[in-house]
């Protein structure tokens, strides 16, 4: 809900007095810029936004927004979230983090965090691959991948960020691109406004360690042809002219047609709001990685109860049947003895 | 053999000081409720007591087995005592393991109350009894008695319509119904408290009220019994009574501390024994506002804390040993963000898994150094279970005070113990409320528009307090070494050192702000016993038992170990002899010797289980004689 009573802001007022240290060219700045330019339009106060990070080079991010935020320590950005916006539900409380720190060393807490619905707002900047320890195999990195830690080449099955959220039962999910700023400003809109656990994938190049990874669908000259914009209530259909789509075979499985071919009303219509999350489940494994087209936009956006706002809801309610708390009255509420 | 003949005598009244009572069965015949209940009819006598309770790591051992024996032990008394009691006066054998696993306990000449029915082939057999114990003499040493207690309750059940099968279950009421005869119990207290707890099932409230009536019934009736016992009331100071275990009065401290700082509790914590009873316990308390968060791992708990802490909450975390290996690299975090955050350990015997039903003092070291770098942090242990209550709203103040993680070591003997309790009153409790800092109070005069989130207390050396939601003191922070004052990330190596002495010397800082060493002395002893924590109890007792015997010793106690009282050095240093007997392998006593190279003596034991009473007399006329 937007506040008319917040002051208007620009940029300016979201950038705090530190300068971002990560290398240049790095897709982390393009987050930046997206998020200091989204934040005045949201109708927010920057002194109720928090961000919370891990450890890694995204979670440098904190540092340079000027609102409250923590760097905390490794995988653990989600549970020092969790405990912020459990206790303070007043705050936008979001969470960055990378692959490394929310599906490595962190991944447990990412999957709690998303199945009890606390309202956080989780980024994960993908790159897929250990920025800051400077190029080990990330649990995201492709089989095969040969980095300092994988000499001969990675025998790891990769995660897929957006099936594992909506198998921990993320009530919102997302995935994004640090090429195009208009897409990554309306993911993190449409997860600040979401009213639970929102998690928003953003596929984010690493120049250094593992430049351009996501090159062949997030080009300039590619988008068109290797991503599929999801939009609820449409059809999902992508390429130059719009000449290709999803359709579910008689297997039960999705497949890239043209839909010519097929026609138009076999191609499958996106339904975010889906009961269960099968058909997005489905949309995530569509691609094997990011070099076939693949799947952008919101996969899942359903109403659940948030996490705090039910805490909050049985302290009130208990308060209403017990009456507030009364320690002298707690203290006396077992058997009782005098001493004269 | 059974001896049911009806009374025609009444048995003679002995009065006794004090008396100690175990209660031993298989893990599912209720001895923790039997115990509790005699423990509870007891404080409402007036007498003083302390419990004990030992039971297996097992929900469910196999019935009958030797590791499936699960014990109460209580001492009540007629003066002011310390601990539950050295050897046992009367033992209650439910079945055959019982005798053979706690026979050894008992004092020579003592009561045991068997029931005779459990006593078949099986169950020997089970016990791994080659004979029947009760034939062949093993008892010849002590009075036996031996009640049919399972055949006796399904007999009264008969007619209420209870199966069998369930009857038997309320075989324990008809224990305590002999227990309570022969110690002259009030019986008011045990009924009122079937019909409450029960009250949903009148089949159960029936059948128990009907097995604990016959018991009591078949020791003032049968003539099997020659005595009867009263252990006279305590004389206590006067007041309002009631008894509690340890986690309980820390749970309820953690309350006070909360309405005595005015700021609501957040309590995150990972299901561990023995602690989980205080997440239970708030948990059932959220109309005092308090936020109970049952993490997914004990990393999760410490750092919900912290986030809680951040936001203006005071963050606290419940745990015992393995759990604060888990979450020392969050309490570096927390004492690099200088935030408050209260950890809890419940100790219990270690390493690994160790044994998570038994107690030991061992996390002493863990407490004080377990982290790495430089991270000192304030330790507070407990001494008492109801202590506990005024332990927790301590560990609370220091943190909200001096803004860092205390750890508050407790024990699953101190856990699970009770004792009787004179309630104090909330208006006699300390305000340790604190102010989060404003715009208005942080900036002012300062004339420097800039958030200066490390500008210290030049007294307590503590940052300031600024909560996201404050006005103009947006600001980040991190476990990166900050830059003093500004709180900006620093690689500098002289702030480096600079930080790290203030966090140092603002826990020593804490040294100005806590009671003196807790002294027991008449002046003229050589020999000084020195404890903390739970090991208290039994050195008081000792100490009294030696006294009395005209014995010359003192006792010192620390509530704090880090820092330490400002006045223990002198102390110490004005004693030929000082003893430090430790449920763990000397950790303070090194450390002692360490800091102030005296010669303590480092007396240990790991057993899981307290020093008693008698051996800490015995080690204090060795000391005496030496
Ligand atoms: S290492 Fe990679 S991810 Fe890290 S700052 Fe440099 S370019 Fe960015």
């Amino acid at each position: 809900m937007t506040d008319v009573s917040v002051p208007q802001t620009t940029r300016a007022d979201w950038t705090s007095d530190q300068e971002p240290r990560w290398c240049p060219g790095c897709g982390d700045y393009s987050v930046l810029s997206a998020m200091q330019l989204l934040m005045p339009t949201l109708g927010v106060r920057r002194e109720n936004t928090v961000f919370i990070s891990g450890i890694g080079c995204a979670a440098r991010f904190p540092y340079y927004m000027n609102t409250y935020g923590m760097h905390g320590i490794h995988g653990r950005a989600p549970a020092l979230a969790t405990g912020l916006a459990v206790s303070r539900p007043d705050l936008d409380v979001w969470v960055i983090g990378g692959d490394g720190d929310m599906l490595s060393i962190g991944g447990n807490h990412l999957l709690h965090a998303l199945r009890r619905n606390v309202k956080l707002k989780i980024l994960l900047f993908n790159n897929q691959i250990y920025g800051l320890t400077k190029g080990q195999l990330s649990p995201t990195s492709e089989v095969g991948k040969v980095t300092k830690s994988t000499p001969m080449g990675s025998v790891d099955e990769p995660f897929n960020p957006v099936s594992v959220a909506l198998g921990a039962e993320a009530t919102f999910v997302a995935r994004t691109h640090d090429m195009d700023r208009g897409h990554m400003q309306e993911m993190f809109r449409r997860a600040w406004e979401h009213d639970g656990a929102a998690f928003v994938e953003i596929y984010q190049n690493c120049n250094v360690f593992n430049d351009g990874a996501f090159a062949a669908i997030t080009k300039k000259d590619k988008r068109k042809s290797m991503l599929i914009d999801l939009e609820h209530g449409m059809p999902i259909r992508f390429g130059d002219n719009n000449e290709r789509g999803v359709m579910m075979g008689a297997d039960g499985q999705l497949r890239i047609v043209d839909v010519d071919d097929v026609g138009v009303g076999n191609i499958i219509v996106h339904d975010e709001r889906a009961d269960t999350p099968t058909l997005a489940f489905a949309l995530s494994r569509l691609a094997a990685g990011p070099f076939l087209p693949t799947p952008v936009g919101v996969y899942r956006a359903v109403e659940s109860p948030e996490y705090a706002e039910q805490v909050s809801r049985q302290i009130a309610f208990s308060q209403e049947i017990s009456g507030p708390g009364d320690l002298d009255a707690l203290l006396r509420s077992r058997t009782l003895w005098e001493v004269s | 053999m059974t001896d049911t003949a009806i009374r025609t005598s009444r048995p003679d009244v002995q009065e006794l000081d004090r008396l100690v009572v175990r209660f031993a069965g298989d893990s599912g015949d209720g001895m923790q409720l039997t115990g509790d209940r005699f423990s509870n009819a007891s404080a409402v006598m007036g007498n003083d007591l302390a419990t004990m309770p030992d039971f297996p790591a097992e929900i469910r051992a196999p019935a009958g087995t030797l590791h499936g024996v699960s014990a109460f032990q209580v001492q009540v008394s007629s003066e002011d005592i310390s601990t539950p009691g050295d050897a046992p006066n009367v033992l209650v054998a439910m079945n055959p393991a019982a005798l053979r696993s706690e026979l050894h306990r008992l004092e020579v000449g003592g009561t045991i109350i068997i029931n005779s029915d459990s006593f078949n082939e099986r169950n020997l057999d089970k016990a791994g009894y080659e004979a029947n114990p009760l034939e062949d003499g093993t008892l010849d040493r002590y009075t036996a008695y031996r009640v049919p207690m399972t055949s006796l309750t399904k007999e009264v059940c008969k007619d209420l319509g209870v199966k069998p099968r369930d009857a038997e279950r309320s075989k324990n009421f008809f224990a305590l119904g002999v227990v309570s005869w022969m110690f002259g119990r009030p019986t008011a207290p045990t009924l009122e408290w079937i019909n409450v707890k029960f009250g949903r099932r009148p089949k159960v409230v029936a059948a128990n009220t009907a097995a604990f009536n016959a018991g009591h019934a078949f020791g003032e009736t049968t003539e099997m019994f020659h005595s009867t016992y009263r252990v006279p009331a305590a004389k206590l100071p006067p007041g309002t009574y009631t008894s509690v275990n340890g986690n309980t009065a820390l749970a309820w401290g953690l309350l006070a501390a909360s309405q005595q700082a005015k700021l609501p509790l957040f309590l995150a914590s990972y299901p561990i024994t023995p602690a989980s009873d205080i997440l239970h316990e708030l948990s059932g308390r959220k109309n005092f506002g308090v936020r109970t968060f049952q993490a997914e791992d004990e990393i999760a708990a410490v750092c919900s804390a912290v986030g809680a802490s951040f936001g203006g909450h005071i963050g606290v975390t419940t745990t015992s040993g393995p759990g604060v290996a888990l979450k020392s690299e969050a309490i570096g975090l927390a004492l690099s963000l200088e935030v408050p955050l209260v950890v809890i350990d419940i100790q219990r015997g270690g390493p690994s898994t160790g044994l998570p039903t038994k107690t030991e003092a061992s996390d002493l070291n863990l407490a004080l150094y377990g982290r790495h770098g430089e991270a000192p942090l304030p330790v507070v242990a407990s001494y008492s279970p109801t202590q506990c209550f005024f332990a927790a709203i301590e560990a609370v103040r220091i943190a909200l005070k001096y803004r860092t993680p205390v750890v508050l070591l407790s024990d699953g003997y101190l856990g699970n113990g009770s004792e009787p309790w004179r309630i104090p009153r909330s208006e006699d409790l300390p305000d340790i409320s604190v102010e989060f800092a404003t715009a208005e109070s942080l900036l002012n005069g300062s004339g420097d528009s800039s958030v200066r989130p490390y500008r210290r207390d030049p007294e307590t050396l503590a940052r300031p307090w600024i909560v996201p939601g404050t006005p103009g003191l947006m600001h980040r922070i991190g476990g990166l070494e900050k830059e003093d004052g500004t709180g900006n990330i620093s690689y500098d190596p002289d702030n480096h050192e600079l930080m790290t002495r203030l966090r140092a010397e603002k826990v020593e800082r804490v040294a100005k702000d806590i009671p003196p060493t807790m002294l027991d002395s008449d002046g003229l002893a050589d020999l000084l016993m020195l404890t903390w924590g739970s090991t208290w109890g039994a050195v008081t007792s000792a100490v009294k038992r030696v006294r009395a015997a005209g014995g010359k010793v003192d006792h010192a106690h620390l509530t704090h170990l880090n820092p330490l009282p400002i006045d223990l050095e002198p102390i110490l240093r004005s004693y030929a002899k000082v003893y430090l007997p430790e449920m763990n392998m000397g950790q303070l006593a090194m450390l002692l010797r360490g800091r102030f190279l005296i010669d303590v003596h480092s007396v240990s034991k790991v057993q899981g289980v307290p020093f008693t009473a008698g051996e800490i007399a015995d080690l204090i006329n060795g000391a005496l004689n030496d």
